[in-house]
C-alpha cells in the first residue's frame, strides 16, 4: 500500500500549460501517473497534453472526478490556486510552488482549516507513490516500490536518501516532500502518522532541517505512538544563527531549533539519528534487521 | 530583507502608530539643522544621536548618545558617523555607521513614572498564525528575559481573518499594568502596530522599548523589522528601502546571479542544488575534518554559467583551502552539468586550491568520466561517502 497518492489518484495540474506544468505534466505521465486534466484560466475547452483544460478547478472535478491536484501557478497567484482546490473539494492538493509570501500562506491555512483537504507543500517536490504515482518533480527513476516511507523538508536531499535506499534494495512506500517554508499544510508529525498508520510501510525515513519545531514534535508523538523504526537527520548542523539557509524555514530562531537541539530530542525519543548524511540508508537497513 | 530604525519607523509612523520622532543624516553638519528641526516640531531640547546599522545592541558599542545642546549633536554625530561600531550582534569586525538618527529626547519629566515595555508581532509557525509576544520587561535583552522569567512574556494569537480583537489589546493593555489615558493609548499602538506589520509583509516587527512617557503617551523608541522577501514584489517602496552596504559583498554579488549565497568563516567552498542538500553538504565537510566556507545553493539550474559564477564568488575567500561541488541530478543530468563544470574550470584559469565534483543521479557514470578524462585537477566522486573521504584526505 502508500498514502496520498498511488494508482487509483485521478490528478489535475494547475498552472497546467506553464513552462513548468507542461514539462512536469509530460514526467508525470510518463512514469505512468494517471493525469486527467488540467487547469489554466482563460484556456478552458482546449486541449493540452492530449488532455482536457478547465477554467476552474470545479468544471475539471466536475468532468473528471478528480481527487488530487498538483500545483506549478506561480507565487503570486498560488494561495488562491490551493484555496481553488479545497474549495473544489479537492482531496490531496500538492503545492509545489516556491516563493509564496507567508502572509498568504496564513490565509491558505486558516481556509483550508476543517475542510477535508490536506494540503502538502507549498516549495516541495511533491509526494511519489514508486510504480504507483509520481505527483511532483522528483526524478522516478532513482525510486523502487517497497516498504520504506520517507518524509522531508527538502528535494535534492530526500532523492539523495531515496537513491541510497534503492541501491540497498529498500525500495519505497511514499515518499513525501513537505516542503521548506516556515507555513506549510502537511507537518513532518502529520506525514509520520499517515505513514505508522499504512499497514504496508515497515520502517521511516524522516529528513529535517534548522527552524521551527516539526521534527522534535513528530518525535515526541514517535516516543508514545510509534510502531516503526524511524531514522532521522536534521540538515544545518554548521548553520549559523539568524541565517536564512536557502529555505524561508531554514533559519535558527533560538535554542531549540538547531540541528543539535533537534536530534538530541529526537535521539532521547528513541529515533536512530545520523550525524552524516551519507549514512541514512545503512541505517536504515541496519535498523530493519533488529 | 532587514531594514533600518529609520524606516521602519517611517512605516509605523504611515500606519498611526506614536513613534519618538527623528531625522536622519549623513554628516554632523546636517545634524545640527536636524536639531533645530525636531525643536521646532516637538519641543524638545535633548536630542539623542542612533547610528543606523542593521544590528541591536548599539547602545553598548557607543552608537547611541545623548546630545544636550546643538554643540553636543554636532560632537557626538560626528563621533558615531564613519565609525566602526562594534556591538554583540556585529561581530568583532563591527560596522561601519553612515547614517545617525537625531531623535527627540523622550525620557523627559513629568507627573508620573515612565515605563518601558517590550511588544513584538511574529509569525508562530507552530500554528501558521501570527502572535503579539509582550513583556512589562522592556529595554532589556528579551531573550534573558525568556530564560530568566518565562513567567514575564505573554502571548496574544491574532486570527488571520478577523485581525486582533479589541478584548485582546485591552488584555495586552491590562496585562502590562496600565489604566486610563496610557491603556487606552496602548490599545490604540497594538492595533497600528499589527497594522503596520500587514503593511510591509513583516516576518517580525519588534518594538523594545515600548515606552509609556511621563505625561501617559505610548510610544515606539526603537524598531527592528524583519521583511519576508517572497513578498518584497508587491511592495515596491519598501523593496527601496534595501541597504546594501550593509550586506556581504560576496553575498550581493551571488544575488545578481540568482545564486542562494551565505558566507561563512570555514575553509572549504561548497556549490550543491537544493538548500537541504547544501546544508547537508556542509555538514559532511565539518564530519570530515574541514569547516564549511559558505552556504551556496545553485538551484535547479547547474549549468556552466552558474557554476562559473559560483566557483568566482567561492575562490574570492582567501580562505577557501578546497571545494566540493555536489550535485544530484534529477531532471539535469550529471553528464551536462559535468561538461559545464569543466568549461567553467577552463575559463576561470588558474585554480589554486584542489576542487571535489560529486555527480550522482541521472547519467552518473557518464559525468564521472567526462570529469576524470578533462586532465584537470579535478577529483570525482559519486557517493556522498566518497566525497566525504576525498574531503577528508585533502583538508587534513
Amino acid at each position: 500500500m502508500s498514502v496520498l497518492v498511488d494508482n487509483n489518484s485521478k490528478i489535475i495540474v494547475q498552472g497546467f500549460t506553464g513552462g513548468e506544468g507542461t514539462f512536469h505534466a509530460g514526467q508525470m505521465m510518463e512514469y505512468g501517473t494517471n493525469v486527467v486534466g488540467g487547469v489554466t484560466p482563460g484556456k478552458g475547452g482546449t486541449m493540452h497534453l492530449g488532455l482536457p483544460v478547465f477554467d476552474t478547478v470545479q468544471m475539471a472535478v466536475e468532468n473528471t472526478g478528480a481527487d488530487t491536484s498538483v500545483i506549478f501557478v506561480p507565487p503570486a497567484f498560488a494561495a488562491d490556486a490551493i484555496m481553488e482546490a479545497a474549495d473544489a473539494g479537492i482531496k490531496v492538493i500538492i503545492a509545489i510552488t516556491e516563493g509564496i509570501p507567508v502572509a498568504d500562506m496564513i490565509t491558505v491555512k486558516a481556509f483550508i482549516d476543517g475542510k477535508e483537504s490536506i494540503l502538502i507543500g507549498p516549495n516541495c517536490p511533491g509526494v511519489i507513490s514508486p510504480g504507483k504515482a509520481k505527483v511532483g518533480i522528483m526524478p522516478g527513476f532513482i525510486h523502487k516500490e517497497g516498504r520504506i516511507g520517507v518524509v522531508s523538508r527538502s528535494g535534492t536531499l530526500t532523492y539523495e536518501a531515496v537513491d541510497q535506499l534503492t541501491k540497498l534494495g529498500l525500495g519505497q512506500s511514499t515518499c513525501i516532500g513537505i516542503g521548506g517554508d516556515p507555513v506549510i499544510g502537511t507537518t513532518t508529525l502529520d506525514a509520520v502518522k499517515l505513514l505508522m498508520n499504512d499497514p504496508e510501510t515497515e520502517g521511516i525515513i524522516m529528513i529535517g532541517e534548522i527552524g521551527g519545531s516539526m521534527e522534535t514534535d513528530a518525535a515526541r508523538w514517535v516516543k508514545e505512538h510509534g510502531t516503526k523504526p524511524v531514522v532521522g537527520f536534521i540538515a544545518g548542523q554548521t548553520a549559523p544563527p539568524g541565517r536564512r539557509m536557502g529555505h524561508a524555514g531554514a533559519i535558527v530562531g533560538g535554542k531549540d531549533d538547531t540541528a543539535a537541539a533537534k536530534m538530541k530530542i529526537m535521539k532521547e525519543c528513541g529515533i536512530h539519528v545520523v550525524d552524516n548524511p551519507a549514512h541514512l540508508g545503512t541505517t536504515m537497513q541496519k535498523a530493519m534487521k533488529k | 530583507m532587514n531594514i533600518h530604525e529609520y524606516q521602519a519607523k517611517s512605516i509605523l509612523k504611515q500606519n498611526g502608530v506614536t513613534i519618538q520622532e527623528g531625522i536622519v543624516v549623513s554628516s554632523p553638519n546636517e545634524a545640527v539643522i536636524a536639531a533645530k528641526e525636531l525643536q521646532k516640531l516637538t519641543g524638545t531640547s535633548w536630542w539623542v544621536i542612533k547610528a543606523q546599522i542593521h544590528a541591536g545592541g548599539r547602545g553598548k558599542g557607543g552608537g547611541v548618545k545623548l546630545a544636550k545642546s546643538l554643540d553636543e549633536v554636532k560632537e557626538i554625530a560626528g563621533q558615531i558617523i564613519g565609525m566602526q561600531l562594534v556591538t554583540p550582534q556585529t561581530g568583532p569586525a563591527g560596522k561601519q555607521v553612515h547614517k545617525v538618527l537625531v531623535a527627540q529626547d523622550v525620557y523627559y519629566p513629568g507627573s508620573v513614572e515612565k515605563e518601558e515595555f517590550y511588544m513584538s508581532i511574529l509569525l508562530d509557525r507552530r500554528s501558521g498564525k501570527n502572535v503579539v509576544m509582550y513583556s512589562p520587561d522592556g529595554g532589556v535583552d528579551i531573550e534573558e528575559v525568556a530564560a530568566t522569567r518565562p513567567d514575564r512574556i505573554f502571548r496574544e494569537p491574532i486570527d488571520p481573518a478577523l485581525g486582533i480583537l479589541p478584548f485582546q489589546t485591552r488584555r495586552i493593555a491590562y496585562n502590562l499594568g496600565l489604566s486610563g489615558k496610557a491603556a487606552s493609548e496602548m490599545t490604540r499602538f497594538v492595533r497600528s502596530l499589527y497594522q503596520s506589520y500587514l503593511f510591509c509583509d513583516a516576518s517580525l516587527f519588534e518594538i523594545n522599548p515600548v515606552l509609556k512617557t511621563t505625561d501617559e503617551k505610548i510610544l515606539a523608541v526603537d524598531a527592528k523589522v524583519n521583511i519576508d522577501d517572497n513578498a518584497l514584489y508587491r511592495h515596491p517602496e519598501i523593496a527601496a528601502m534595501r541597504d546594501i552596504s550593509e550586506e556581504d559583498a560576496a553575498e550581493v554579488e551571488a544575488g545578481k546571479n540568482d545564486l542562494n549565497f551565505v558566507k561563512l568563516d570555514g575553509n572549504v567552498g561548497c556549490m550543491v542544488n537544493g538548500a537541504g542538500l547544501a546544508m547537508a553538504t556542509m555538514d559532511i565537510i565539518k564530519l570530515s575534518g574541514g569547516d564549511p566556507a559558505n552556504f551556496l545553493d545553485v538551484g535547479g539550474g547547474a549549468n556552466a554559467q552558474t557554476v562559473e559564477a559560483g566557483l568566482k564568488i567561492i575562490l574570492s575567500d582567501e580562505n577557501v583551502k578546497a571545494v566540493l561541488i555536489n550535485i544530484f541530478g534529477g531532471i539535469v543530468r550529471c553528464d551536462r552539468v559535468a561538461n559545464g563544470v569543466v568549461e567553467a574550470y577552463k575559463k576561470l584559469g588558474n585554480i589554486n586550491v584542489p576542487v571535489i565534483v560529486r555527480l550522482q543521479g541521472t547519467n552518473a557514470q557518464e559525468g564521472k568520466d567526462v570529469i576524470d578524462n578533462s586532465g584537470l585537477k579535478v577529483y570525482s566522486a559519486i557517493t556522498l561517502e566518497e566525497a566525504a573521504q576525498l574531503v577528508k584526505s585533502l583538508v587534513n
